[in-house]
C-alpha cells in the first residue's frame, strides 16, 4: 500500500468511536482505517446511520460530548499524532489546514453578514491577512469557483445567494486557506442535478489544481464515481469494502456494495425488463448491532459462519480491503444478484394491447398562478398583483395502466402540477378530465367517487404518516371513508394490504416512529392503494430514502401496477429512476412542458436542449462512462419575470438567435410520437447531439 | 442516530405510558418533583379539607381572638391553632385548608374552560386561514392588548352589578362570575398557542393525505391535527392553571371575586391587612404564603411537564 517513505497526508488506524446510548457507550464505528495521499480524493459512502459523518467529524476531532474515541486508535495528520493535540492546537490546524465542508450550506453560512467579510474571516484567522490584500483573494477565489461578478457576490447576504451559488461559496471559504486535508459532507446532497454537475466539476478541477487531499462523504454512489479516485464503503460502523472507483464499480467484492451497485437503475433499464436488485431488510441500529458480520442479517450469500465469527477486514492482493468471510468464493462467477421480489418478466406487447389505450387522464391548458402579495406600491399606482405562473398551458394526456414519468429541477412547477391534479391546489384555468369525467378543481367538490380514483403517495415518508395513528388505523380509515367498507372488513382488507406491501401481519400495531424509512413508505403506498385507485401520482417516492431501500419500494410500485392496473403519474429528480419505471416522460421547464416523449428513447437524441442538460448532467455510478456533459449556465430564472420567447433561452447551450427570445417555440413532432417544442428542428437537433447513453449496452 | 428509530414520540400514542413518561420526567429533576409534592399535598386539602381542617366549618368564631400560631416546628407540634386565630376568633390554620378546595375548583375549572375553548378555536383558526383566521387574530390582539387585571376587574365588577332573576341562567352565569373571567382572558392565549401549533401540523402530508380522502374538517381538526397539538395544550393548560390561582387569588384580595366570610385565600388576606395587620398579622401571611406557595408549585411542575412532553416532540 504504502508508495512513499514520506507519512501520508492521513493515516488512521483501528478508530473505533462510541456514542452514549443511556448509561452504556456503545461503538458506533469498528476498527476504521483509511490512508490519505496529497490530492487524492477518497469518497466515504453509506446510509443513513453507517456512521459516515462520525468518521468526518472524529477525524477532525470534532466530536460531540456523547461520542469518543476509543484506546488504541492510531489518527495522524502528516506525522503528528491528532489524539494528542490540545483543543488550542486542533483550532489553529482548523483555520488553516484542515477544512470542513457543512452538507447544508444555506444553514452554514451566517445570515447576517456579507458573504465577502465571511470569508475574509476565514482569511484572517489562516494567516492573518485583512484589508485590501483580503479582499483581493476572496474575489481571486470567487473566480475560482466560476461565481460571476465576485465583487458584486462579495457585497451579497448569503439569502440573497441561489444554493448553488451559496455551496460554491462554502467551498471557496474552504479552499481559500489552501488547506491540506478537506472534508466534504455530502457536497451536493439537496441540489439539482444540474447544479450538482457543474459543483463535481468544479470541485475536481479546484483539487487537481492544488495538493489537497479530500474526503467527500456521500450516500450517491453516481457522485462517489464521478468524484472520486479511491472509495470506502461504510455500514453499520464497519469498512465493508475499499478499492479504487474503477475496480469497484466493475466488480464489486463485497456483497453489500454489489447489492447497492446493482440495486441502482442503470440509464435505459426499464421495469419490464427485470425487477430491480433489492436489498431485504433494514440495516441494524446501534444497540442491536449483530456480533457476526453486521450484514450478515441482509446478505443473500451469509452462511453460518457469517453470523457467527465477525469476518476480518482483509487486503487483497490488487491493494483492496474486504470485509467478508466468502468474498474469495462470491469472486470466482460473478454473483447473481439477489432479487427477493421474485417478480415475473411482464410482457412488453401485452402494454400495447387496445384495453390500455382509454384515455385516463386528460388535461387542456391546466394553469395555476400564484398572486403574490400587492405591494403598497402596487396599492398607490392602482397596478394588479405580481403573480407566478407555477404552471402555465400544459397539456397532458395519460392512458390507463401507464406511467407517466415528469422531471424537471426543483421550481419547474412539476410539484404544482401534481397537486392541480389531485386538487390539493386549486387551477386558476384550464379543464381536466379523469376517465371522461371533469375533475373539480377543488377537493371538497369532487365526489367520493372521483375521490377514490386519485390517490397519492408522498414524498417524505416522515409526514406522510401521522405519528398517532398505528398502521392499521392509517390504512383502515380509506377502506371505510372512500370504499365503503364495514370495520370488521376493514379490517381483514388492511392486513391483506399490508402483506400486498410485503410488511409482516405484526406490523399493523406499530406506530411510525416503530419504521424505517422504506417500511414507512410502503404504507404509505398501501394507504394509497387502499381504495384502488385508477391513478397514483408519487411526487418523489424514493427520494428521500436509502439507496438499498429505494429499489425495493420501486419494484413494489412496478409489482403493484402490474397487479392492479393503476396508472402512475411519478415525479421525480433522478431520470435513471422515472426512466426505469416510467412509459411516457414529460421534461418540465418554468411552468410549461418542453417534451413529451416515449420513455424507451429517454436516453437517445433529438433532445429538447433542456433535457439534454438533464440527462447529461446525471451522475451516473460508473466511473468509466464520460458522456460530454452539457453545462448549463446559471441557474433556474425565477418564475416572477419569465423570459420572453423559449423560456429556456437564457441557458439554453444551442440557443441559435434572436427567434429564441422573441417567438415561442413550436411543438414538433418526430414519427415516434415524440414532441419536442423547439425552433431547431428535430433531424438537426439530432445530429447537434449524440447518443449518451446506449441503451443495450447496459446491464 | 439510525433513521426511522427516533425515541419518544411514539410512546405518546398509549395514553397510560404518556401519563408514566411525564410522571418519571417529573421526578428526574429535583425543582419539578417539589413542585408536583407540592401540588399533591394541596390537590389533598382540596379534596379532603373539611375532613382534615380540625375546625371544619368556615365562620366558625368559637375560639378566642386573636391568638398567636401555636405552631411549634422545632418540636414537631401543631398546638391547639397552628396558623393562630383571627380577630373574629376564627382558626386561620382551617380557613387555610379550607380556602385550597375552592381556589383549586375555580382555577382548575377555568383552566380547563380555557384550553377546551381556546384550542378549538385556536385550530379552527389555524386549520381555516384566510380571513377568519385574520379576523379573529386580530380582536384577539385587540383583547390582549388590555391588561389582564384590569380587565378582570371591568368585567367581573360589571357582572355582579347587574341584576338577575334569581333562578335565571344569567344569574348562575354571575354566581360563576371568576370562572367566566378566567375563561375570557384565557381563551384567546391558549387559541393563539393552539393556533400556531395547528399551523406546523397542517402542512404536513398526513393531513393532506386526509384532504384527498375527502375528510371533514371535524374529522381532519380532531383526529389529524389534535393528537399532535395535546402536549402543547398540556403546557399550556399547566401554565394557565398557575396564573389562574393567581387571578382567582388577586380578585379575592380586590374584594372581587368570593364574598366575606368564605374562606377565601385573596379575601383573607385583604380583610387581615392594613391596622388588622398589626395585630393578627399571622392572619395575612398564612393565606399569602398559602398562594405563593401554590402558585410556585404549579410553575415548576408545568416546567417539568414541559421537558416531558418537548423531549418527545
Amino acid at each position: 500500500m504504502s508508495m512513499s517513505a514520506a507519512p501520508s497526508l492521513l493515516d488512521v488506524q483501528d478508530l473505533t468511536i462510541s456514542y452514549r446510548v443511556g448509561k452504556q457507550w456503545r461503538p458506533a464505528i469498528r476498527d476504521f482505517r483509511l490512508r490519505l495521499q496529497p490530492g487524492e480524493i477518497v469518497g466515504l459512502v453509506g446510509e443513513s446511520g453507517s456512521g459516515k459523518s462520525t468518521v468526518a467529524l472524529a477525524l477532525m476531532r470534532y466530536l460531540s460530548g456523547s461520542g469518543r474515541v476509543e484506546c488504541g486508535a492510531r489518527l495522524r495528520f502528516k506525522g503528528e499524532d491528532l489524539l494528542l493535540k490540545s483543543n488550542a492546537e486542533m483550532r489553529r490546524l482548523w483555520a488553516r489546514r484542515v477544512k470542513f465542508v457543512p452538507q447544508n450550506a444555506g444553514a452554514a453560512l451566517n445570515p447576517s453578514i456579507k458573504i465577502g467579510r465571511q470569508v475574509a474571516e476565514v482569511l484572517k484567522a489562516a494567516d492573518g491577512i485583512d484589508g485590501e490584500e483580503a479582499r483581493d483573494r476572496v474575489t481571486r477565489m470567487f473566480q475560482d469557483v466560476n461565481l460571476v461578478d465576485p465583487e458584486r457576490v462579495a457585497g451579497r447576504y448569503p439569502h440573497e445567494l441561489s444554493g448553488g451559488m451559496q455551496q460554491r461559496v462554502v467551498i471557496a471559504m474552504a479552499l481559500i486557506s489552501n488547506p491540506e486535508l478537506l472534508i466534504m459532507d455530502e457536497p451536493t446532497t439537496g441540489l439539482d442535478v444540474t447544479t450538482e454537475a457543474v459543483i463535481l466539476d468544479l470541485v475536481r478541477r479546484l483539487i487537481a489544481e492544488r495538493d489537497t487531499g479530500v474526503i467527500a462523504i456521500s450516500h450517491n454512489l453516481g457522485v462517489v464515481a464521478q468524484l472520486c479516485e479511491r472509495v470506502v464503503v461504510l455500514y453499520a460502523g464497519e469498512i465493508m469494502e475499499e478499492a479504487r472507483v474503477e475496480a469497484l464499480f466493475r466488480r464489486p467484492r463485497h456483497p453489500y456494495t454489489n447489492g447497492l451497485i446493482s440495486s441502482l437503475p442503470k440509464p435505459g433499464q426499464r421495469k419490464d425488463a427485470a425487477p430491480l436488485s433489492a436489498i431485504a431488510g433494514n440495516p441494524p441500529s446501534l444497540r442491536a448491532r449483530p456480533s457476526g458480520c453486521v450484514f450478515a442479517d441482509r446478505c443473500a450469500q451469509a452462511v453460518d459462519l457469517c453470523r457467527e465469527r465477525k469476518p476480518p477486514l482483509e487486503a487483497l492482493p490488487d491493494g483492496r480491503l474486504v470485509r467478508c468471510h466468502r468474498w474469495e468464493e462470491l469472486a470466482q462467477p460473478h454473483p447473481p444478484a439477489s432479487s427477493p421480489a421474485g417478480r415475473c418478466l411482464r410482457d412488453p406487447k401485452m402494454r400495447e394491447g387496445p384495453a390500455t389505450d382509454e384515455t385516463l387522464l386528460r388535461a387542456e391548458n391546466l394553469s395555476k398562478r400564484f398572486p403574490l402579495e400587492r405591494s403598497l406600491r402596487d396599492w398607490l399606482g392602482w397596478r394588479q398583483a405580481a403573480e407566478i405562473r407555477a404552471v402555465d398551458g400544459v397539456d397532458l394526456r395519460l392512458r390507463a395502466g401507464q406511467t407517466l414519468g415528469l422531471v424537471g429541477e426543483s421550481g419547474s412547477g412539476k410539484t404544482t402540477l401534481a397537486r392541480l391534479i389531485i386538487g390539493l391546489e386549486g387551477r386558476s384555468g384550464g379543464k381536466l378530465e379523469l376517465l371522461g369525467m371533469e375533475a373539480q378543481s377543488r377537493l371538497r367538490d369532487r365526489s367520493p367517487d372521483l375521490l377514490a380514483k386519485l390517490q397519492m403517495v408522498f414524498q417524505n415518508p416522515q409526514n406522510s404518516l401521522n405519528p398517532y395513528l398505528s398502521v392499521r388505523q392509517a390504512i383502515r380509515r380509506p377502506l371505510i371513508k372512500l370504499r365503503g367498507l364495514s370495520p370488521a372488513e376493514a379490517e381483514a382488507e388492511a392486513l391483506a394490504l399490508l402483506e400486498r406491501v410485503n410488511l409482516r401481519a405484526e406490523y399493523a400495531e406499530r406506530y411510525p416512529d416503530e419504521l424505517s424509512g422504506g417500511e414507512k413508505q410502503r404504507v404509505a403506498i398501501a394507504r394509497a392503494f387502499a381504495s384502488d385507485p385508477d391513478l397514483v401520482i408519487c411526487d418523489e417516492p424514493v427520494s428521500a430514502l436509502d439507496v438499498s431501500v429505494q429499489s425495493a419500494v420501486l419494484n413494489l410500485l412496478a409489482e403493484l401496477q402490474d397487479a392492479r392496473g393503476s396508472a402512475y403519474l411519478f415525479i421525480s429528480h433522478n431520470l435513471s429512476v422515472v426512466g426505469y419505471l416510467a412509459d411516457v416522460i414529460a421534461v418540465m421547464y418554468l411552468g410549461q412542458l418542453v417534451e413529451v416523449g416515449d420513455a424507451r428513447a429517454l436516453f437517445q437524441p433529438p433532445f429538447h436542449p433542456y433535457a439534454e442538460a438533464l440527462v447529461s448532467a446525471i451522475p451516473a455510478p460508473d466511473p468509466t462512462r464520460s458522456t460530454q456533459r452539457v453545462l448549463l449556465r446559471d441557474e433556474l430564472p425565477s418564475a416572477q419575470n419569465l423570459p420572453s420567447g423559449c423560456r429556456f433561452h437564457t441557458r439554453c447551450p444551442r440557443k441559435i438567435g434572436d427567434i429564441c427570445e422573441t417567438e415561442e417555440p413550436p411543438w414538433r413532432d418526430d414519427e415516434d410520437g415524440r414532441q419536442i417544442r423547439c425552433h431547431i428542428p428535430l433531424d438537426e437537433l439530432a445530429s447537434l447531439q449524440n447518443v449518451l447513453i446506449a441503451t443495450d449496452e447496459v446491464l | 442516530m439510525a433513521e426511522g428509530r427516533p425515541s419518544g414520540a411514539g410512546e405518546f400514542n398509549r395514553p397510560y405510558a404518556a401519563l408514566k413518561r411525564v410522571a418519571q420526567a417529573q421526578f428526574r429533576q429535583p425543582q419539578s418533583a417539589v413542585g408536583a409534592l407540592l401540588v399533591a399535598l394541596f390537590l389533598v386539602l382540596a379534596l379532603f379539607g373539611p375532613q382534615l381542617a380540625p375546625h371544619p366549618k368556615p365562620n366558625d368564631q368559637s375560639h378566642d381572638a386573636r391568638v398567636p400560631p401555636t405552631l411549634d416546628i422545632g418540636a414537631l407540634q401543631l398546638g391547639p391553632h397552628p396558623f393562630g386565630t383571627d380577630r373574629l376568633g376564627r382558626d386561620v390554620y382551617s380557613r387555610v385548608i379550607l380556602g385550597a378546595g375552592s381556589i383549586f375548583r375555580i382555577a382548575g375549572l377555568g383552566a380547563l374552560i380555557s384550553v377546551i375553548g381556546g384550542s378549538a378555536l385556536g385550530m379552527f383558526m389555524g386549520y381555516r386561514g384566510g380571513w377568519i383566521d385574520e379576523l379573529i387574530g386580530r380582536l384577539i390582539d385587540a383583547l390582549l392588548a388590555i391588561p389582564a387585571l384590569l380587565l378582570a376587574l371591568a368585567l367581573a365588577g360589571m357582572i355582579r352589578n347587574l341584576d338577575f332573576e334569581a333562578g335565571s341562567w344569567q344569574a348562575a352565569l354571575a354566581d360563576n362570575v371568576i370562572l367566566l373571567v378566567i375563561a375570557i382572558l384565557y381563551v384567546p392565549i391558549v387559541a393563539r398557542v393552539a393556533r400556531s401549533a395547528t399551523l406546523d401540523i397542517k402542512t404536513r402530508e398526513f393531513v393532506e393525505a386526509a384532504q384527498i380522502r375527502g375528510e371533514s374538517q371535524l374529522y381532519i381538526i380532531s383526529r389529524e391535527i389534535l393528537p399532535s397539538v395535546i402536549p402543547a395544550l398540556v403546557v399550556e393548560g399547566s401554565l394557565r392553571f398557575s396564573y389562574a390561582i393567581f387571578l382567582v387569588a388577586s380578585l379575592g384580595f380586590l374584594g372581587f371575586g368570593a364574598r366575606p366570610p368564605s374562606p377565601d385565600w385573596g379575601l383573607m388576606v385583604n380583610e387581615n391587612r392594613g391596622g388588622f395587620y398589626q395585630l393578627t398579622p399571622w392572619a395575612l401571611e398564612f393565606p399569602a404564603l398559602a398562594i405563593a406557595i401554590l402558585v410556585i408549585a404549579v410553575n415548576l411542575m408545568s416546567d417539568g411537564i414541559r421537558r416531558a412532553v418537548q423531549k418527545g416532540a
